[in-house]
């Protein structure tokens, strides 16, 4: 993106690390989790921790690809100005090979140690969130992280891949119930980075269409994300452990997203209710993929 | 790189030496890892 870059001393192994966006990692990494330890057969435990470390590997790889094609937007905004490119603590290049590197050693790790089916699924992954999400539709459409979202739907259905070898209806319904979590999700976060966002010149919902439609994209995509949420119990997927957390934990979420959605942004607003439903969704995905392990382990 | 400022010499040796230290740990955690993996397997009876 820039014609002329300046020597850097060689980067710290800290910002290589940072460059791998560790705290999106972690939701990544347990719902990778949570989908193989919710499939029918077991796992030798040394292939599963290699599943879960090549899903780690390669969502790290994806966040490094996106910091390296997106430093420029980086350095505008707040949250993201300190990342090592927009901080001018790493070299462009080094930052590529390494997002490459990486992203093509979990695929064929994943598929030496593991199997074709998971490491052909980790692919498209990485593919999806650098070329679909990150290059095609982030500065394009204020739907690129409806479509977007898709990338980070996939870790449970790598996990359970990596058990099973195969793709089954409930790995496909989690792969669904986190794709529809993502727009309330990131709406609820571009709600309060608003500025942060139209500085930047990203098109998200709120900056191109106004809070009011975003309020009620909220509301509406909160509809089929509790259908589905909820789905796998009356089908049987899951046991009542499930069920009755999801139906908490999903109604919860949606008494704040109508919350969200009733509301109108005031003069000098602290946008409590939005900072509310986005720290909530973390929790929410977390927690309703938690109750999936414990119903399927303790039921 | 030749840095003329010493500090920057002293900055870029210890970059290197922390970047090696960090990839020699993570090189012999690999090895482990694939002597793991050829154990699991074979005690399996999976293909490798």
């Amino acid at each position: 993106m820039t014609p002329a870059t300046p020597l850097l001393p060689p980067a710290h192994w800290r910002d290589f690390l940072a460059l791998t966006k560790p705290r999106v990692m972690t939701l990544v990494v347990f719902t990778g989790l949570c989908g193989m330890l919710a499939a029918p057969v077991g796992v030798h435990p040394v292939i599963g921790f290699t599943a879960i470390l090549c899903i780690a590997l390669g969502a790290g790889a994806a966040g490094a690809l996106n910091q390296w094609y997106e430093s420029d937007i980086d350095a505008v905004m707040r949250r993201t100005q300190k990342r090592p490119l927009p901080d001018g603590r790493m070299d462009r290049q080094a930052a590529l090979h390494f997002g490459v590197g990486l992203g093509a050693f979990s695929v064929l790790f994943m598929g030496f140690a593991v199997n074709a089916v998971a490491a052909a699924i980790l692919t498209v992954s990485i593919l999806f969130y650098v070329l679909v999400y990150t290059v095609w539709l982030k500065r394009r459409t204020p739907q690129n992280i409806v479509i977007g979202g898709a990338a980070g739907a996939f870790p449970p259905l790598i996990g359970w891949a990596a058990a099973t070898g195969d793709i089954a209806l409930l790995p496909v319904l989690l792969f669904l119930f986190v794709f529809l979590w993502t727009p309330p999700h990131f709406w609820a976060l571009a709600l309060f980075m608003k500025s942060d966002y139209a500085a930047a010149g990203v098109p998200m919902l709120p900056v191109v269409s106004g809070e009011r439609t975003t309020r009620t994209q909220i509301g509406l995509y909160t509809i089929p994300m509790a259908a589905v949420a909820i789905l796998p119990w009356p089908l049987g997927l899951t046991g009542a452990i499930y069920g009755i957390a999801a139906i908490l934990l999903t109604g919860w979420f949606a008494l704040l997203a109508v919350r969200v959605a009733r509301r109108t942004t005031h003069a000098d607003d602290a946008m409590k209710p939005e900072k509310a439903l986005f720290k909530y969704s973390i929790l929410y995905l977390f927690v309703m993929f938690g109750a999936l392990v414990v119903d399927r382990w303790f039921a | 790189m030749t840095p003329s400022d010493p500090n920057q010499a002293e900055l870029i040796r210890n970059r290197q030496r922390g970047r090696a230290r960090v990839m020699a740990l993570l090189l012999g955690a690999f090895v482990i890892l694939v002597f793991a993996i050829s154990i699991a397997k074979i005690r399996a009876g999976m293909p490798h």
